[in-house]
């Protein structure tokens, strides 16, 4: 028999419709990979009762001949989506025991086209991090880990990046077809480029926030963490949406994603910004955006050289507005309605206990820098002056895109780091984010594709960056970029049973 | 001239601004689907945007938008077609998202002009600052629970509209005035019920001493005033306490203040050192609110008419006393009541509204509001209908009863709650102006009182009262004193 956790989104469903495979079995053996593959830690609730159940509602789905993309595809949903009566803490030790009494409304969305729930993936708590080692859960596993240079597998463990490393190391682990992830910085491309796999930001306002545990109300976005860029287009047509329920959703009709994938880019101008060539970036990533670039001028797109000129701004500018939003979202989280509560002598002694027993270090960090840039006579030289520079950064963009269609970059300026190696390095760890972050700013979509393999056989992505709601393009030549580059690699399996 | 308080060191004068804080009309909250119904069981109206539940996102309700722009129109205010909800964050338990979301840099409504009218008839104008939309907190109640605080979180998230004055007022009557005043538009426009007993409007009193002509003096605000009398007592208590503070040597420091009824007077709350960083800025999760001119147009077409145009039309086109016009329209309810009556009096006396317009608010001014001051009750729990009222008033104007009958049967009308046309015909009250039957009388008490006749005739001319009275006595006052007055004339002067 095949093993069906090896079907991309898009065979998988090629293969229900056609009833090749039920929902019911595809479900039954991710369940069973999740189950060999617990060590990772990409889990931090099974569902398994629950997906069976929506397995056996997708099966009656396509028998009754209304069968959608995600119709019966097993997928993990990362712990920040409230789902209804499901564990949705966003990794957090504050919310214990919260479970929502409704359904945000993107996986509302997935549910009504018959995806299946395989659980809930951990994160790095409240979607803050780049290495998914600050969840209350637990440090997330990468499936890929080194090659010594004797060609054996190290046995050190890597990140997965973050934060939706669980959903990423899910996916990459052949544990769920497909996962949505969320992206405020990067949290959903960073990790795709650390375990190979595709990731997608949409454009800000395409994607409903109703229903997501809030980080930074301005950038956050939900998308797809999937095998391929054919995977993330189906998956992205059904996550979707103006809803309005949220004021900063926008009002455009959801497009066929999937058949905006031609394979044809000729003409397609491809702008490179030479502000992305950064000091310390190693060779590995340097020469593989080089060879993007060649891949993308063999299919026949143009290659403009443009400038970007406050990208340097964009981390800071990025480390005070998300930190500063943060600070005012995470105050709901006081012991008084739900969750933690550690009870003290007063109401304030409550509340300090509470959020200091409740939150991480790096969530508890961001809380601080938010509070004081927002403070009374700092406010003016700090989350103003971010948001004076974060309109300087979406116009350079803007400019960029009178002379180009789509933006390539790398992803992320490192491969997968070993666990533990930047914990105590708050600063180098938001360096990952250096990349990412600007199209955050801007409200961009950006999509990030697996291209090669560093020197130690670890993954190494490269990004898109496009326009406004121009998703559409931004699939087409991400498609072209994957099927030039050829990526085949999975990560060899040390975990579980290895026969 | 503003007043001058007259102090040990010399004269002060004071300076007083008020931030009204009234509660939208309207059927759900500011930012959620919850219902807003005064008095509700505890926790039964809340969604879960009010209660904060993660990822819950607000929604704008048009409905308190439209209604912060009606107010700032009432007010003759600035429309802005562009404002920003901002969030003022703060820990409290009831307090569920840790911020409310209101407007701080760009509130919906600008500057505008109320004008007051003062007990000696002058008038003043009072700058209104700003107004703008915010949400009101839940209700932390510290009385059930020995060692426990509930929460009632059906008011979190309801609209409040908060209206700035300028500091532009200088006694305690012009601050009443003034939150009267507003408390009159707010309730003319239909934009909040103006209920103080139920939470709806309460005001924050800014008061500052100063010598007259200075700069302004360090200002203390006392926060949740819910009664125009306790306005009047924290403005004196507090004119006076900064007064008394200075001119013994010591510093007024800026601070908010709590009022305590049973004193009269404020005392310290939190000062400035203890005062909140609200750390406000933009709410992320809301765009900028954005409308267009037009959507103001029609909103001020269709806006009711107020208590100054009221007043103006009452005074010009019903010929009221000025007097009357500003006692029926300070309460809406006083001058829907007499506009309900007067046309209910034009059509059943088939009079013209010009000529009834005065009798009509004589009657209402004079008669019932000093018989519902006597019940100690409001006009709309008025004892006499509508109806009832027109009747009696017809009866008079048609003549088939005078003032004075009128009186009495609108004694009886309080009692029995019957119609006055069953009292008069029960009790016979109806005027005799049947002129035969008059003038039978009249020539018997003359004939009666030779002695009174000569003595009028001979230049005691006021005795003609005594005639009419004795005409009345014998018809139990049911004579028309007009019939009387025509008839008694000439025979006298015979």
């Amino acid at each position: 028999m095949r093993d069906l956790t090896k079907l991309t989104l898009s065979a998988a469903r090629d293969a229900l419709h056609k009833k090749d495979i039920s929902a019911a079995e595809l479900t039954e053996a991710h369940l069973r990979a999740i189950d060999d593959a617990s060590e990772l830690n990409a889990y931090i609730e099974v569902t398994a009762d629950k997906a069976m159940d929506m397995a056996v509602g997708a099966d009656k789905m396509i028998n009754a001949g209304n069968a959608h993309g995600m119709t019966g595809i097993p997928i993990g949903i990362k712990d920040l989506y409230c789902t209804k009566g499901v564990h949705s803490q966003s990794s957090s030790h504050i919310l214990d025991g919260f479970k929502p009494e409704y359904e945000s409304t993107v996986t509302s969305n997935l549910w009504a086209d018959g995806a299946v729930m395989l659980g809930k993936t951990n994160q790095d708590e409240f979607a803050m991090g780049s290495s998914n080692e600050n969840s209350h859960y637990g440090p997330v596993k990468n499936p890929w880990r080194a090659d010594k240079k004797n060609g054996d597998l190290s046995d050190k463990n890597t990140v997965p990046g973050g934060s939706s490393g669980g959903s990423a190391a899910a996916v990459a682990a052949d544990t769920s077809i497909a996962a949505t992830g969320t992206d405020t910085g990067g949290s959903i491309r960073q990790p795709a480029s650390f375990t190979g796999l595709v990731g997608l930001k949409p454009t800000y306002g395409r994607c409903s926030r109703w229903g997501m545990i809030a980080f930074a109300s301005s950038l956050d976005q939900a998308g797809p963490l999937t095998k391929t860029v054919r995977d993330a287009a189906i998956m992205m047509e059904s996550m979707a949406g103006y809803d309005p329920k949220d004021s900063t959703s926008t009002n455009i009709p959801v497009p066929n994603y999937e058949a905006a994938l031609t394979g044809d880019i000729r003409g397609l101008k491809v702008g490179i910004p030479r502000e992305y060539r950064v000091d310390g970036m190693p060779n590995g990533i340097e020469t593989l955006w080089s060879q993007g670039i060649d891949w993308l001028k063999d299919a026949g797109a143009e290659i403009i050289d443009i400038s970007l000129p406050h990208t340097k701004y964009a981390l800071p500018t990025y480390y005070i507005v998300a930190p500063a939003e943060c600070s005012s979202n995470l105050a709901r989280y006081d012991g008084v309605k739900y969750g933690l509560r550690v009870n003290g002598d007063s109401l304030d002694d409550m509340y300090k206990k509470t959020r200091a027993a409740g939150f991480g270090d790096e969530v508890k960090r961001r809380i601080l820098i938010g509070t004081y840039v927002l403070s009374a006579g700092y406010y003016d030289a700090y989350y103003l002056k971010a948001q004076r520079v974060r309109t300087l950064i979406a116009n350079d963009f803007k400019l960029a895109y009178e002379k180009c269609d789509v933006i390539l970059t790398p992803t992320a300026p490192s491969a997968a780091f070993n666990l533990g190696e930047k914990v105590s390095d708050p600063l180098s760890m938001y360096l990952n984010d250096v990349f990412t972050v600007p199209a955050s700013l801007a409200g961009l979509p950006g999509i990030s594709v697996p291209a090669g393999l560093n020197s130690q056989g670890l993954p190494l992505g490269l990004q898109l960056i496009g326009q406004a709601f121009g998703e559409e393009q931004l699939l087409a030549v991400a498609d072209v970029l994957e099927c030039a580059a050829g990526f085949k690699a999975k990560p060899k399996k040390w975990w579980g049973d290895k026969s | 001239m503003s007043k001058l308080y007259p102090g040990a060191t010399g004269n002060w004068e004071a300076v007083i601004g008020l931030e009204v804080h009234a509660q939208v009309i309207s059927e759900s909250k500011l930012f959620s689907g919850s219902a807003t119904a005064f008095g509700a069981e505890p926790n039964t109206q809340v969604s879960f945007v009010c209660s904060a539940q993660p990822g819950m996102l607000p929604v704008i309700n048009q409905e308190c938008v439209r209604q912060a722009v009606r107010t700032g129109l009432a007010m003759g205010c600035q429309i802005n077609l562009r404002s920003v909800f901002d969030r003022k964050n703060y820990f409290y338990a009831d307090l569920p998202q840790g911020y409310q979301i209101s407007q701080f840099k760009d509130p919906i409504v600008g500057e505008g002009i109320v004008n007051i009218e003062l007990e000696d008839g002058s008038n003043k104008d009072i700058g209104v600052e700003r107004l703008h939309l915010e949400q009101d907190a839940g209700k932390s109640m510290h009385d059930q629970h020995p060692t426990m605080t509930y929460v009632d979180l059906n008011r979190s998230g309801v609209a409040l509209m908060e209206i700035v004055s300028k500091p532009e007022m200088s006694t305690p009557e012009e601050a009443a005035e003034y939150f009267k005043k507003i408390r009159s538009l707010v309730r003319y426009a239909g934009t909040c019920d103006g209920n103080m007993d139920q939470g709806s409007m309460r005001a924050d009193v800014n008061v500052s001493v100063r010598r007259p002509g200075e700069e302004l003096g360090t200002r203390t605000e006392t926060k949740n005033v819910n009664s125009i009398r306790y306005v009047m007592q924290v403005v004196e208590s507090e004119i006076r306490r900064q007064i008394d503070v200075i001119e013994d040597g010591g510093r007024i420091n800026q601070e908010t203040r709590l009022f305590e009824v049973a004193t009269g007077t404020t005392r310290t709350m939190r000062s400035k050192e203890e005062a909140h960083d609200y750390r406000y800025f933009p709410d992320p999760d809301l765009l900028p609110l954005e409308f267009s001119q037009q959507f103001v147009d029609d909103l001020a077409k269709d806006m009711p008419e107020l208590s100054d145009a009221k007043k103006k039309r009452f005074i010009s086109d019903l010929h009221i006393t000025p007097y009357n016009a500003g006692v029926l329209v300070a309460e809406k309810e006083s001058a829907d009541y007499f506009e309900a009556l007067l046309s209910a009096t034009v059509e059943k006396s088939e009079k013209p509204t010009s000529e009834l317009g005065s009798l009509v608010s004589n009657w209402v001014t004079g008669d019932l509001f000093g018989a519902l001051n006597k019940l100690g009750i409001g006009i709309t729990s008025s004892p006499v209908s509508i109806s009832h009222a027109a009747e009696l008033l017809s009866l008079q104007i048609d003549g088939t009863i005078s003032g004075r009958i009128a009186k009495e049967v609108f004694e009886n009308m309080l009692e029995s709650g019957k119609s006055p046309e069953i009292i008069v015909e029960e009790k016979g009250l109806k005027q005799v102006s049947d002129t035969g039957e008059i003038e039978a009388m009249i020539d018997e008490i003359l004939a009666n009182n030779v002695d009174k006749v000569e003595e009028y005739r001979g230049g005691k001319s006021k005795l003609f009262g005594f005639f009419v009275g004795q005409v009345m006595q014998k018809t139990q006052g049911k004579a028309n004193p007009q019939v009387v007055n025509q008839l008694l004339k000439p025979k006298l002067d015979d």
